[in-house]
């Protein structure tokens, strides 16, 4: 179980209302990822969920129950915070054996589910270790193990990964969306990383000022944006932006290409540019190229290697059916 | 950042500090602004009702009051110079490099712990006695006649006495100062050319002002109020006598209560003077 | 980075600071050396430094003579007492004040302290009042309730600069993991704050230990700890230096060792955090 709705909550902080009136829906066993640049308002909305926070309207259900009054820890969330939130005094069994113990769960019962969690988080080893003496995987996976003896209806991870490096980053990645295949439970995962959103949701939440943008699969949201806020912050590199005479032809006010939609050629093309800088990483290369009539520079994404060097003259030519266009308010035009 | 739940729970758990500071403070304070106008004997007539701003006149015109203003000030005044300055040379000195530093710093800071009528016992009668003290051998020894210090040179010895006590205060907080110094200031100092009189002055000085600033109104505070070091050594007597002395002896010891008090609620104005300017620097320190 | 300083430069710097320093320790380490000295030899002219009987006749006389057991006892509780309670009121007030902040915390922490600085004499006769009408003149438990609040600021003060090091997502983790207010405080906030409690608990029992306006002026007799036990010694029997120094001695001795452990807290603890 866990199915959350959250019917026209707002937030406000004093005067300023950092949440206008938002509606959402959540299913039972979805991988959701709330993603925004900072300050859009993606943890504050995780934290009302959680109940850390007050919601200055609206309201909350879980499961079919009302729980805008309901505290935190009745709620039946579990959270994995950015810090870990580890509780510095206690061993790794105390600090997963916690909830339980709060919960006034027998010993034996208790015991039984800490060392299932630490046999599913490979933490077995580490249970009499405090979180001082672990790495920042393994303080990532007492967190995680924290969350998950309590079996609760709803995982909240807020920006877990971000303090990891990127190596391990990529392994907690794949290791949160494991453990969502077997646990098969509800998940609400905020990050700024659109990569981490792309690969791990079912289902993207993007934010920007407090209001959601844009609702969908990692797919949708790829290939039909909804407005130049979604179709720039998704994808990576960004999608090009082109204004003026090449978009009034295609009778808009902004057309929009990623960077793997435009073929380039030495010979002839579309559109013709400047090399600036390349950035060559083997498998790809990364051309910045600097166009007549457009203000920032055209990313275009080469597969393998590409030779060209500083000051050439290319020709790029867009992939005409992967053109975004985009009208005076920044909506898609279908 | 909280919820609704948890900041009525907040109020709740406050309340009993607040609650209780707040009788702590209001009922005597209102109870001296009460006495300080009346005449109030307690040995002599009792209450024998309003008065006016009469003790506040009669404490100010007294004859003990202008003395007593400048002995405070005397007291107060070179206590502060005597441990900034030492305190700023010796907290200097500490900061270099030597062997046993930590045993020496506790050797420095030693006296502060040491509680004030032990302080001013020991100081009164083993080092200021004039027959037997550690002073009058050394006078001896150089063929001076012993100096009488508690009746002679008696607001010196508590000037002297209360130094003891609050130089390692003044050295400690100091140390604590430097030691935040970052060291790349100085070696950018030293690039520029600065020698280490200039670094002195230009680089380290300036850091140490506001911690200075601190240990001024913070012992100024205490200073003022200093009373069992006079209380066991001259007990006021020899032009010793400070408006804290003062007070204590119209209040406890001729018991003239109106007039006590009124010397009282001076007392308090001149605190909360000096209490504005540190609750200021604190203050801004809080909003970081 | 320190830089490499010569040894010779090294070697003076120890010379001046180590002298500098047992020429302000000398009057403690005097009166400890006196008190194991006969009252002859305490007053010898030159003065004896190490070579002299050492004796514990001293310690043994004042024991008799004073009471001193009496004394220490009041001190203890008096000190112990009014500071553990002074924590017990503190750690509620420092918790709301470091992980609720609302915009009148920092008023209320510059209130508190602004309580410290009022002068004691200028509220001597009321207390002093109060405290013969309620009948606790040299009661113990006015004079704890009395030093406890003398110190309450210091110890809110100490209490919130620790609590505000305590990061709030572990408040926040154990609230979600379903501890009630209680639980957080006892199993989750206090043993973070240990390191700062103890200091806190170290600090403030020295200062009341120490303490010698009230402890002087509403004690005689029952109450009196050992601030008042001294200053008996005021005169005539202050000219017998050996028992002075003996007494002296008990009554520092213990607190001076605590003062060791406690002098990194106290530039926190007395500067109200604007020193660190």
């Amino acid at each position: 179980m866990g199915h959350i709705t959250l019917k026209q909550v707002t937030k406000s902080f004093g005067e300023v209302q950092v949440i206008p009136p938002l509606d959402l829906e959540i299913n039972d066993g979805e991988f959701v990822v709330f993603v925004g640049p900072s300050g859009c308002g993606k943890s504050t909305l995780l934290r009302l969920i959680a109940g850390l926070e007050d919601v200055s309207s609206g309201e909350i259900t879980i499961d079919g129950r009302a729980a805008t009054e309901v505290p935190p820890a009745k709620r039946g969330l579990a959270m994995v915070f950015q810090s870990y939130a580890l509780y510095p005094h206690m061993t790794v069994r105390k600090n997963i054996a916690f909830p339980l113990r709060m919960a006034k769960l027998d010993i034996a019962e208790q015991n039984k589910r800490v060392e299932a969690a630490a046999k599913v988080l490979n933490l077995t080893d580490y249970l009499d270790r405090r979180p001082g003496q672990l790495s920042g995987g393994q303080r990532q996976r007492v967190a995680i193990g924290r969350a998950i003896v309590r079996e609760p209806a709803a995982f909240l991870f807020d920006e877990p990964l971000s303090n990891l490096d990127a190596a391990l980053r990529v392994n907690m990645r794949l290791e949160i969306s494991e453990l969502h295949q077997t646990l098969d439970t509800t998940m609400i995962y905020v990050t700024h990383d659109q990569v981490e959103a792309m690969t791990m949701a079912d289902k993207i939440v993007v934010l920007h000022a407090g209001v959601i943008e844009q609702v969908g699969s990692p797919l949708e949201l790829y290939h039909e944006p909804r407005n130049k806020f979604v179709a720039g912050f998704i994808g990576s590199p960004k999608m090009n932006f082109v204004e003026g005479e090449e978009a009034v032809k295609l009778n808009a006010k902004c057309i929009g290409i990623r960077p793997e939609h435009i073929g380039v050629s030495l010979e002839s093309g579309d559109w013709k540019g400047t090399v600036g800088v390349s950035e060559h990483l083997g498998s790809d290369t990364f051309l910045r190229i600097k166009m007549p009539g457009v203000q920032e520079h055209m990313t275009v994404r080469v597969g393998g290697e590409f030779g060209a060097r500083h000051g050439d003259t290319v020709y790029l030519t867009p992939d005409r059916s992967k053109l975004h266009r985009f009208d005076a308010q920044g909506l898609r035009i279908a | 950042m909280a919820t609704q739940h948890s900041r009525s729970a907040a109020r709740i758990m406050m309340a009993p500090a607040v609650f209780l500071l707040l009788v702590w403070m209001l009922v005597p304070l209102c109870m001296t602004l009460w006495f300080s106008v009346r005449s109030y004997l307690p040995l002599r007539g009792g209450d024998q009702g309003f008065v006016g701003l009469e003790n506040f006149s009669r404490f100010i015109t007294s004859s003990a009051f202008w003395p007593a203003v400048q002995t405070t000030l005397i007291i107060v005044g070179g206590v502060l110079v005597i441990s900034i300055v030492l305190g700023v040379l010796l907290a200097i000195l500490l900061d270099q490099p030597m062997w046993g530093q930590g045993v020496v710093r506790i050797l420095v800071i030693a006296p502060f712990f040491v509680m004030p009528t032990v302080t001013a016992l020991v100081w009164k009668n083993m080092f200021m006695d004039p027959t037997n003290g550690m002073f009058a051998h050394l006078w001896r020894f150089f063929g001076a006649d012993p100096v009488v210090w508690l009746t002679d040179a008696s607001v010196l010895s508590i000037i002297v006495i209360v130094s003891w006590q609050w130089l390692p205060f003044a050295t400690l907080i100091l140390l604590t100062a430097i030691q935040s110094l970052d060291s790349e200031q100085l070696e950018a100092a030293e690039m520029d050319g600065a020698n280490p009189v200039a670094r002195f002055f230009f680089i380290a000085l300036p850091h140490l002002s506001r911690a200075i600033t601190i240990v001024i109104l913070i012992q100024t505070i205490f200073v003022l109020a200093v009373f069992a070091e006079i209380f066991v050594t001259t007990g006021g007597a020899f032009g010793t006598r400070t408006l804290t002395y003062l007070i204590y002896q119209r209040v406890l010891e001729s018991q003239n209560v109106g007039l006590g008090s009124a010397g009282g609620v001076y007392a308090i104005i001149l605190a909360n003077i000096v209490a504005i300017f540190l609750m200021r620097i604190v203050g801004k320190n809080l909003d970081n | 980075m320190a830089r490499a300083v010569t040894t010779q430069r090294k070697a003076l710097n120890t010379a001046i600071a180590w002298s500098i320093g047992l020429l302000i320790f000398f009057p403690i380490l005097w009166t400890i050396l006196t008190s194991f000295k006969t009252e002859a030899e305490a007053i010898a002219n030159p003065p004896v430094f190490l070579f002299f009987d050492w004796t514990l006749e001293n310690y043994a006389v004042v024991q008799e003579r004073s009471n001193y057991m009496r004394f220490l006892t009041n001190s203890v509780i008096l000190a112990g007492v009014s500071t553990i309670l002074g924590i017990l009121i503190a750690v509620p007030a420092a918790w709301s004040m470091a992980f609720v902040p609302s915009k009148r915390t920092k008023d209320i922490l510059l209130w508190m302290l602004s309580t410290k600085m009022l002068p004691a004499v200028g509220v001597l006769y009321p207390i002093y009042l109060l405290c013969i009408q309620l009948g606790v003149l040299d009661n113990r438990l006015a004079l704890i309730v009395i030093l406890m609040l003398i110190n309450l600021p210091i110890i809110v003060w100490m209490l919130y600069t620790y609590f505000r090091e305590i990061p709030g997502e572990i408040l926040e983790a154990a609230r979600m993991d379903g501890a009630s207010l209680k639980d957080e405080i006892l199993y989750v906030l206090t043993p973070m704050a240990i390191p700062g409690i103890a200091s806190t608990l170290l600090l403030n029992f020295i200062l009341a230990w120490n303490e010698a306006f009230w402890t002087l002026n509403l004690t005689s007799v029952n109450a009196a700890p050992l601030t008042a036990f001294i200053a008996s010694y005021s005169s005539p029997e202050g000219l017998f230096f050996a028992k002075l120094s003996a007494a002296s001695t008990m009554a520092i001795a213990p607190i001076l060792i605590m003062g060791w452990f406690s002098q990194k807290q106290l530039v926190r603890g007395l500067t109200f955090g604007a020193v660190k």
